[in-house]
């Protein structure tokens, strides 16, 4: 046991707690009503909504494996760089305009958005499935960066004793997220920053130093790893890879539901435009946390015997961790893993509040109680967020990681079936609602057939065109074939005179400053 | 709108376009050479990538556009 490092860990942590129930008193509100509570109130200003945002989209996953991806197979990993770069204009064009209709009609899901917009249930109904499912193995993932950080700490109890921390741990966010809500990660949030930034910032200056400056990291990566492959006579190698994965993820980043909600929880549609400026440190900061993965190469922690049996249990996962007990004072690993774990805590709060409104506005109320009250949504939104989140502590406990590390590669093929309903709808109607639903199941189903082909190893997909192999992310090639189905089946249904329904928008709702009807 | 505005709108969309261009054409930055302190330049470009896309949004943000 690393007492040092634990004894940091533990005192961060247990404030961490302390703030998440304090939330609750936070900018009072009713947090009997689900707009207070899985919205925060719609009154998070620019400042909480960066840290509410940063915590949410730079998860503790992300401060594992982008990592491990970068130490284990180099260039690649970086993708995470031009997919975060184009994330920010997209945002800043597109999703001002889904806070301004969801704030005048009182919208708390994209799904809610979706049901007023096409006139249809059904697809409210698929947006929200899609939304959950791609959320749950995203929250069960954050599990596995708790657990590689406990280990690193030294317990390495099998069975239920070694899952005892992390159960405790997750229950204690249970406890906090069902009393206080939104608020209670957007709190956490800033201590969460805080830690990571500290963390980032003292491993980039201090481990190069260890290990003889930046050129002689990179000096110490081979060369299949430093740059992309190249095409090839019969392919575009690692290139097209690349692009495809970076542009898809940035298109499927604001569609998880956890995304919408720190998005409509803000204050105004300029605070979200600002935080589109803002926003883009955290990207600077991932560079630096990529980067780490090649520290750790270069530091040759894979072939140190003191964590050979980590890697036997974590793989790749564990660079990041065995790089700071190496390098670093125990003590200050200990504060990197406190970052790590907290950064769990985060996203996972708010993706489970998030599948929580999901199920509660669009399934409960949609077509299980439709009068039901106020109060009584609220508290069934609080009771599902906790059933999500033990539901995904049973996943990791009970099955391998590995599983949840192929589902969430699956949740972001899914999830980007949801973009002509949610991004074009906020453009047009002009799609037909059964053209879409039509263009979401084609688009689920060739996803995931383009997974599976590969074993769920990887979301990238050869595609043969003839004897040319054109490997792509399985997102975007779907996406594409969605949107054409689409298209087609819009023509065929207004061909045949089929009736769209009655948009419960007008076009004003979408760039209004300040809508005036809450 | 006045045409200012369209103008400072036009320039907008420019600027994202190259922003999406440059993080896109990965030929052009898959490459070791020209070094910046020891950095191969596929990752140092992708670095200040990331500056300009702030800027570029910042001043968007500024033109309240």
């Amino acid at each position: 046991m690393n007492w040092p490092a634990l004894s940091v860990f533990i005192i961060l942590f247990a404030f961490a707690t302390v703030l998440g129930f304090y939330a609750a008193r936070w900018r009072r509100g009713d947090l009997n009503s689900i707009d207070e509570w899985g919205l925060g109130g719609r009154r998070f200003g620019t400042i909480v909504t960066w840290f509410l945002l940063g915590g949410d989209l730079y998860t503790a996953y992300t401060f594992i494996a982008v990592p491990a991806l970068v130490f284990g197979r180099g260039a690649i990993g970086f993708f995470a760089l031009p997919y975060t770069l184009m994330v920010f204009p997209f945002v800043f064009i597109v999703f001002p305009r889904l806070w301004s209709v969801a704030k005048r009609h009182g919208y708390v899901t994209a799904a809610d958005f979706v049901r007023g917009r096409f006139d249809s249930r059904l697809l409210g109904l698929l947006v929200a499935i899609t939304g959950i499912l791609a959320t749950l193995p995203y929250i069960a993932l954050q599990l596995v960066g708790i657990q590689v950080v406990i280990a690193a700490m030294g317990f390495d109890g099998t069975g239920l004793a070694g899952d005892l921390p992390l159960i405790i741990a997750f229950l204690i966010l249970a406890a906090y997220t069902y009393t206080s809500g939104l608020r209670a990660p957007a709190m956490i949030a800033i201590v969460k920053d805080a830690l990571i930034y500290l963390t980032v910032i003292v491993a980039v200056i201090v481990i190069p130093m260890h290990l003889g400056g930046y050129g002689a990291i990179f000096a110490a990566i081979p060369a299949t790893k430093l740059l992309l492959a190249p095409p090839t006579a019969d392919s575009f190698g690692a290139y097209t890879a690349y692009a495809t994965l970076a542009f898809g993820s940035a298109l499927a980043l604001f569609l998880y539901p956890h995304s919408i909600t720190g998005l409509l929880s803000a204050s105004s549609r300029q605070t979200i435009k600002r935080n589109m400026a803002l926003l883009p440190a955290y990207s600077l900061v991932l560079a630096l946390i990529a980067a780490l993965g090649y520290m750790a190469y270069a530091a040759n922690v894979q072939h140190l015997p003191q964590y050979a049996s980590y890697f036997d249990s974590y793989g790749p996962n564990f660079a990041v961790p065995a790089l700071f007990l190496h390098e670093l004072p125990d003590w200050f690993a200990g504060l990197g893993f406190a970052a790590i774990a907290i950064g769990a805590l985060v996203p996972a709060a708010i993706m489970s509040i998030a599948a929580a409104n999901l199920f509660t506005r669009n399934i409960y109320r949609e077509f299980l109680r439709p009068d039901c009250s106020a109060t009584h949504e609220a508290g069934t939104a609080k009771f599902v967020s906790l059933l999500v989140k033990i539901g995904a502590l049973a996943f990791i406990i009970f099955l391998p990681n590995k599983y949840a590390i192929q589902l969430q590669l699956l949740g972001g093929i899914w999830i980007i079936q949801t973009l002509p309903a949610i991004v074009l709808g906020l453009y047009t109607r002009w799609l037909h609602r059964w053209a879409l639903a039509g263009g979401w199941a084609v688009g689920m189903t060739v996803g995931t057939w383009m997974a599976a082909a590969q074993h769920f190893a990887t979301s990238i997909f050869p595609l043969k065109l003839g004897g040319f192999t054109v490997a792509g992310y399985a997102a975007l090639y779907s996406l594409a074939l969605n949107l054409a189905v689409c298209v087609v089946l819009t023509f065929a249904f207004k061909f045949a005179g089929a009736h769209h329904g009655v948009d419960a928008t007008v076009s004003e709702d979408y760039d209004e400053e300040m809508p005036t009807v809450a | 709108m006045s045409k200012s505005r369209v103008g400072i709108k036009a320039g907008w969309w420019l600027a994202v376009a190259l922003i999406f261009a440059g993080a896109l054409w990965v030929p052009f930055y898959n490459r070791i050479d020209p070094r910046l302190a020891g950095i191969p330049f596929f990752y140092w470009f992708q670095f200040v990538w990331i500056i300009v896309t702030a800027a570029v949004t910042g001043l968007a943000y500024k033109a309240r556009l």
